[in-house]
């Protein structure tokens, strides 16, 4: 069914088709709207769930570890500095191995505090052991999340899966979603999760022990491998939506006009839709131009977007957070991933811009454009400051 | 004393690294023997933790799990929501464990959402006064004058300078259902209030006075007596409550000194030094004599 839904409705709707088991919620602008909808859903009994309204951020990530570890179902959402603040969770919750889905709608990082929209905080966690999904709109990030609890729970992968989604650009936006009316179809599609290892009475584990120098790099590594393979569960699990549901936004990176593609931009969430209208204008030009989406942070999609770029010249990649110290973080691993695999013909220039919730404009995708091309190995270069505030 | 078959059978194993004369293991394997074998327990990171389940070894013999240092109160409170989702929360009892440090001073937020929602869990502090794991670390909970590594006593420091928090009370402000004060040194004590806690729904405090052998620095044979000195002599009071009611206090037989209790420790012994150390013992003794008047011990 096609309706007009906020963001933070159709993912509390995605969710709800999913069927979490226990939920955990703390406020949070600008993530508040999704566990909002997801509470009102439990009070009216369209959702059969345990709902948490915890202290903190902290706790929200640990009522969802602890219950997840029954076996359950679980899901919490955050942003920005709650992310921060349940990080320590997260990375126990990736170690434990349990696949706990939550959203995280993308926010700056404070000082200054700022409730607006930018990657920083998504960054912050990237080393975390969690698959880290981006969606571009409200349509995605319905689908995205159903597909969340199918990768989390997948037997050979049991780690965390966080959906980005674009604080306010996607949270707070009105867009046509269309929705899925079977529950049933739903069901099919994601299995009831069945843990092997978990808290139960009739056949007790211990979780969560101690391990020492002979074992803990073990658990680490296993822990890398699953990350690994998640990225043909991630690919395989849209392409069985896509097979149910008929949508697809690609595996783990999608191409928009790559074909014949002299430039590429490449970029992650909503920021894509600005960009594709600028490449619609600027072929009907002529310009030779595509972009290329990351869909997946973690597990990093290098062999798709190595071969996606290897012919290409150049390669403006949008930088929504920043490595002080360094420069640019995505545009990093890009040039990382073409090296690893001797490519030296394409220049990869990384720009920082929309920190904070600073629009990114047509005009500066176009300005980059031009910019690209009389440049080489841009380092995460922040794009269009205000000078007065110097 | 039990057969080497029985012991196996126990719920909390023998073979764990605990030290010798430890109180808190002794505690959580008479907690264990009540508790049984349809319970769940989290661990807060501490000495319990490591000592119990140095993979692949545990002593475990129920479902446990250990997260965070801060977080035993939270992860418990999704254990039992998974439980009542589940329709299996009848019967199952769902145990939080922590040290005073991850109780009182860094689970102290988690703790209190965990009371303040409620939650059908039997939290249990293991109080031996101070960052033990860690190696003798003062927390909130560490007594006056006690030294520890970062409260050491010297020439201008008798040791902590503030008193113990009253993590109990701080309990029974949230009108939780029971709260409860016992001691390794009274195994019969702890025991009934663990029987008593289980048949109470909703969230239950119950702290244990378990004394450290290198922390406290005293011999390992020390332990019971040390624990019942620290109650007969006023410094812990065993008490039981109710909401914001104390419904029973354990009454002392015989009113001992502090002295008694002071000196068979080492963190205590720069007390004994000079007339100075002397009016701090006087102090502490103020201490016990106000928990006297104050829950009516005697």
């Amino acid at each position: 069914m096609k309706q007009v839904l906020e963001g933070s409705m159709a993912i509390a709707d995605g969710v709800r088709m999913a069927e979490p088991h226990v939920i955990s919620a703390y406020p949070i602008t600008p993530q508040t709207h999704i566990v909002e909808h997801l509470s009102q859903m439990v009070a009216d009994g369209d959702l059969k769930a345990e709902f948490i309204m915890v202290e903190s951020e902290h706790s929200a990530a640990s009522v969802v570890l602890g219950a997840s570890a029954c076996g359950v179902r679980t899901y919490t959402a955050t942003a920005a500095q709650g992310l921060l603040y349940m990080e320590e969770v997260i990375y126990n919750i990736a170690g434990m191995r349990l696949p706990v889905v939550m959203t995280l709608a993308n926010r700056a990082v404070s000082a200054p505090i700022n409730i607006w929209n930018d990657m920083q905080d998504a960054m912050a966690i990237r080393d975390t052991g969690a698959i880290m999904l981006i969606a571009e709109n409200n349509q995605e990030a319905y689908d995205m999340h159903i597909q969340a609890f199918k990768i989390a729970e997948n037997r050979d992968v049991m780690l965390p899966v966080i959906v980005n989604v674009d604080g306010f650009v996607l949270t707070h936006t009105f867009e046509v979603v269309e929705t899925i009316d079977s529950i049933d179809k739903v069901k099919e599609y994601l299995p009831p999760i069945n843990m092997e290892y978990k808290l139960d009475v009739e056949n007790p584990y211990s979780l969560g022990t101690l391990g020492e120098p002979s074992v803990y790099m073990e658990s680490r590594y296993n822990m890398y491998n699953a990350m690994k393979y998640s990225a043909g569960v991630i690919t395989g699990a849209a392409k069985e939506f896509k097979d149910m549901f008929g949508r697809f936004y690609g595996g783990l990176t999608d191409a928009y006009k790559m074909d014949d593609a002299q430039t590429v931009i490449v970029a992650m969430g909503s920021v894509l839709g600005t960009i594709k209208d600028v490449v619609d204008e600027l072929r009907e030009t002529g310009k030779k131009i595509g972009v290329l989406k990351v869909r997946t942070f973690r597990p990093f999609p290098e062999e798709e977007i190595v071969n996606a770029l290897k012919n290409v010249k150049n390669v403006i990649v949008i930088e929504k957070a920043t490595c002080p110290g360094k420069g640019g973080i995505l545009s990093v691993e890009i040039r990382d991933s073409l090296f690893k695999h001797k490519i030296n013909t394409v220049n990869v220039n990384g720009y920082t811009l929309g920190l904070g919730g600073r629009d990114i404009t047509p005009k500066n995708i176009k300005d980059l454009v031009k910019r690209a091309e009389k440049e080489e190995n841009v380092d995460g270069e922040f794009v269009g400051l205000a000078q007065q505030y110097l | 004393m039990l057969t080497k078959e029985e012991t196996h059978n126990e719920l909390f194993t023998m073979g764990h690294t605990g030290c010798s004369g430890c109180a808190q293991s002794m505690s959580v394997k008479l907690i264990m023997e009540i508790l049984g074998k349809n319970t769940i327990a989290t661990s807060a990171t501490g000495c319990l933790e490591v000592f119990s389940t140095r993979w692949p070894e545990s002593s475990w013999k129920i479902p446990w799990i250990h997260s965070l240092f801060e977080n035993s109160a939270a992860v418990a409170s999704g254990v039992e929501a998974a439980l009542k989702y589940m329709g299996k929360k009848e019967g199952i009892t769902v145990l939080a464990q922590g040290g005073d440090g991850g109780t009182a001073d860094i689970g102290l937020q988690a703790l209190s959402g965990m009371f303040e929602r409620n939650h059908d869990v039997l939290y249990v502090c293991y109080d031996n006064g101070a960052y033990m794991n860690t190696g003798y670390q003062r927390s909130g909970l560490t007594p006056f004058d006690a030294y520890t590594t970062t409260s050491p006593s010297g020439k201008e420091s008798f040791g902590n300078n503030r008193p113990k928090k009253y993590m109990p009370e701080i309990a029974m402000a949230h009108r939780i259902p029971y709260t409860a004060v016992s001691s390794a040194g009274y195994p019969m004590d702890l025991q009934k209030k663990v029987k008593k806690a289980m048949t109470i729904k909703g969230a239950k405090y119950l702290q244990v006075d378990v004394p450290c052998v290198p922390g406290w620095k005293y011999e390992p044979k020390y332990s019971v007596k040390l624990a019942q000195l620290a109650v007969q002599t006023g410094l812990y009071p065993l008490f039981e409550a109710e909401y914001d009611k104390i419904i029973s206090v354990k009454k002392i037989s015989r009113k001992v000194p502090v002295e008694e209790y002071l000196k068979l420790q080492g963190r205590f012994k720069h007390l004994f030094k000079d007339e100075a150390g002397r009016a701090e013992i006087e102090k502490i003794q103020k201490i016990a004599d106000d928990n006297i008047a104050r829950f009516g011990l005697i």
